[in-house]
């Protein structure tokens, strides 16, 4: 696939702000959930998205309201890239009534139905084929909206994956796959795993066009999800991004883990020199970006207020919802 | 709750299944249907005949085998509002849905806080006889009986296979729609208008004093037979198909128990962690110690099915085995009774000629 990659300069002082504003808003989130995290008030293990915000910024910076968003246990930068409420998705970590779940969820799971953002699964590639079963909702329903799943490289290595790719592209279905590549499933690499690393190949024989961003930047990956998206809406079939990224910190849980041995802190510092969040930063204005840093630390303070101060659930909460009525 | 009889045409179970079909997509543009072979000329057996044609290929399609992912496309179209049947030619192909079924379609609604609902049909057969063996021939039900969030339903007759598959289609949750293959051709009266059959809600098939039957699916026809064979020597059975299997009408097995104090629970399935010993387990629970309820349960033996007919023929319960247990509760074990063997055959079994 032919495609332009647009640098900072096709986008407006306006874009640069907004994008600014959406990954410093994900890192800062994540940074406060570590930091509160010892204390035991979140009752839910947390997959930290820092270091990977660029990828659902990028992609949902395209997106509309009636577009649809899927992602798996480490799916926090998307939900609140797609504008779903912060307060709830803090009061859900926090085990409260007013969770973006309702408190049944967690943080592997947040759902926001008005946002659309579709929910996300904790077995791992399990939530691909649900996010097809949206698109196959809208296309006969001659919708223009499309669906954005986001997985990580582990997913890629369960069959349903491949299933899901080859119903896509049969019934050229408006959704975007995104790789959320950051060799690790778990603690373990790729070359442990992946007999080739030769993924968007074997996308493509699927009839996808697929394509890789390996540096992880945003206005990359902004662009080329702008393609695939463009291409969707107007009846064209699935696409497929994959971006290598790198998790910062450990697996499930608040800490750095550069001491357990598998991986090593020069692979980090690559990647923070290369930080989409320090770097749009540096393209806005001063002012204006001291004025948004204060913005969202306030509304991060107010979000684990609203946390502290919500109600526990009813035991009774316990029963419901079990069948639907 | 009977059948009714006068005056309804008799249908068959498996076109009451189509027609079951055919009324909620009229009725409702959200429903659709697809699975492997649904629109092909044998039509699964002939229950999605003419639907192809009459609904168009958007509503009516065959998928990849991959079901793991069309379970899962299944569920996300229904997350988005639409109500699909997916089918399978097989019960047993269902552990290749097991992940999507057990770990999204049963918990979505709860763990997403109530702001989802997966309406959703999935249809299997069970098979039997003609050579289908271990891997064609089980009855998973209680696999699913066992995750909340399911509902499972086993209709046994062609009247009750319509209303359920209503319901079902109507219900905001995955449905587990269990169909054994030797009851297609098996004909009650079948209203032609669309109706429900209630979930939760047994049917008592025969009233009894002396021993309560709680029978699953093409069992409450074996035990029927079983019935019959008995009143013609004093015993009456109350036989009770519960029809779903969750919800389940524990209350009408056990007001029934409580009056036969014997209860003999006979599934089309494995005994071991399956639906009679569920169905046991509670009515005793319910029971206490002091209702001396006396209990049994039949089910397929403790192995694997095999395809040979003279191994096959040991493999499940039959009118015979099921009255003579029934036989030994109320008269002793050192009663000797044999019923008649031409008449413990049914039509239905010995009138199948294939093919699944």
């Amino acid at each position: 696939m032919d495609v332009a990659i647009s640098s900072a300069d096709t986008l407006d002082g306006t874009d640069i702000q907004r994008i600014y504003r959406s990954l410093r808003r994900i890192r800062r989130i994540e940074e406060e959930v570590a930091r509160v995290y010892p204390t035991d008030r979140i009752k839910s293990p947390v997959h930290l998205s820092i270091g990977q915000e660029a990828i659902s910024v990028g992609v949902i910076d395209l997106l509309g309201a009636e577009d649809v968003v899927g992602g798996s246990y480490r799916g926090h930068a998307a939900y609140l890239a797609k504008g779903a409420s912060l307060p709830a998705m803090v009061a859900e970590m926090y085990g409260k009534a007013t969770g973006c779940n309702a408190g049944k969820g967690g943080s592997m799971h947040l759902i926001a139905a008005a946002q659309n953002v579709i929910g996300a699964s904790a077995v791992v590639g399990t939530h691909i084929p649900v996010a097809c079963g949206h698109a196959l909702a809208l296309k006969r329903r001659r919708s223009s909206a499309v669906v954005a799943v986001f997985f990580g490289d582990g997913a890629v290595e369960e069959g349903v994956f491949y299933e899901s790719l080859n119903f896509a592209s049969l019934h050229k279905l408006p959704v975007l796959f995104i790789c959320e590549n950051n060799g690790f499933a778990i603690h373990e690499p790729l070359a442990k795993r992946w007999a080739t690393d030769r993924l968007c190949e074997r996308v493509a024989t699927f009839g996808i066009p697929a394509e890789r961003v390996a540096d992880g930047d945003v206005f990359k990956i902004r662009s080329l999800a702008g393609k695939f998206i463009a291409d969707m809406r107007a009846g064209g079939g699935p696409g497929f991004l994959e971006c290598l990224t790198y998790r910062w910190r450990e697996h499930v849980g608040p800490s750095e883990d550069y001491d357990a041995g598998y991986r090593q802190r020069s692979d980090l510092e690559k990647w923070i020199a290369n930080d989409q969040v320090a770097r749009l930063g540096g393209m806005v204005d001063g002012t204006v970006r001291a004025q948004i840093d204060t913005e969202i630390e306030q509304e991060i303070s107010a979000a684990f207020a609203f946390a502290e101060s919500s109600p526990i659930p009813e035991t009774k909460e316990l029963y419901t919802h079990v069948f639907a009525d | 709750m009977s059948l009714p009889t006068d005056g309804v045409r008799p249908l068959k179970y498996v076109d009451a299944l189509r027609e079951a079909v055919e009324q909620e997509m009229e009725r409702d543009p959200d429903v659709f249907l697809f699975g492997l072979d649904v629109d092909d000329h044998k039509a699964i057996q002939g229950s999605t005949q003419g639907l192809l044609a009459k609904f168009g290929a958007e509503r009516v399609f065959t998928t990849p085998l991959s079901e793991d992912a069309m379970t899962g496309v299944a569920i996300g179209a229904a997350m988005a509002g639409m109500r699909p049947i997916h089918v399978h030619i097989r019960n047993d192909f269902l552990m290749l849905c097991m992940n999507q079924l057990v770990n999204i379609a049963a918990k979505a609604h709860y763990m997403y806080g109530g702001s989802v609902k997966v309406p959703m049909v999935v249809r299997s057969m069970i098979g039997k006889s003609w050579g289908q063996g271990a891997q064609h021939s089980q009855a998973l039900h209680s696999m699913f009986m066992h995750v909340p969030g399911l509902k499972v339903v086993a209709p046994s007759n062609a009247h009750d296979a319509k209303g359920c598959m209503i319901t079902a289609v109507r219900d905001n949750n995955p449905v587990i729609f269990v169909e054994h293959r030797l009851l297609y051709s098996t004909e009650s009266a079948v209203p032609e208008e669309p109706y429900t059959v209630e979930f939760g809600r047994a049917r008592l098939c025969s009233r009894g004093d002396d021993v309560t039957v709680v029978a699953v699916s093409n069992m409450v026809i074996e035990c029927l037979r079983a019935q019959e064979l008995l009143s013609e020597i004093g015993i009456h059975a109350e036989v009770i198909d519960p029809i779903s299997l969750v919800p389940l009408d524990i209350e009408t097995i056990h007001a029934s128990a409580m009056r036969t104090r014997r209860l003999v629970v006979v599934d089309n399935a494995w005994t071991c962690c399956g639906a009679s010993a569920e169905i046991v387990a509670r009515v005793l629970e319910m029971a206490g110690p002091r209702a001396g309820i006396e209990v049994r349960r039949m089910g397929f033996e403790t192995t694997t099915c095999p395809p040979s007919p003279w191994l096959e023929a040991h493999f499940y319960p039959n009118p015979s085995t099921v009255a003579k247990t029934i036989h030994s509760m109320v008269r002793g074990t050192d009663a000797e009774w044999e019923p008649d063997p031409d008449r413990v055959r049914l039509a239905y079994q010995v009138q199948f000629n294939g093919p699944f």
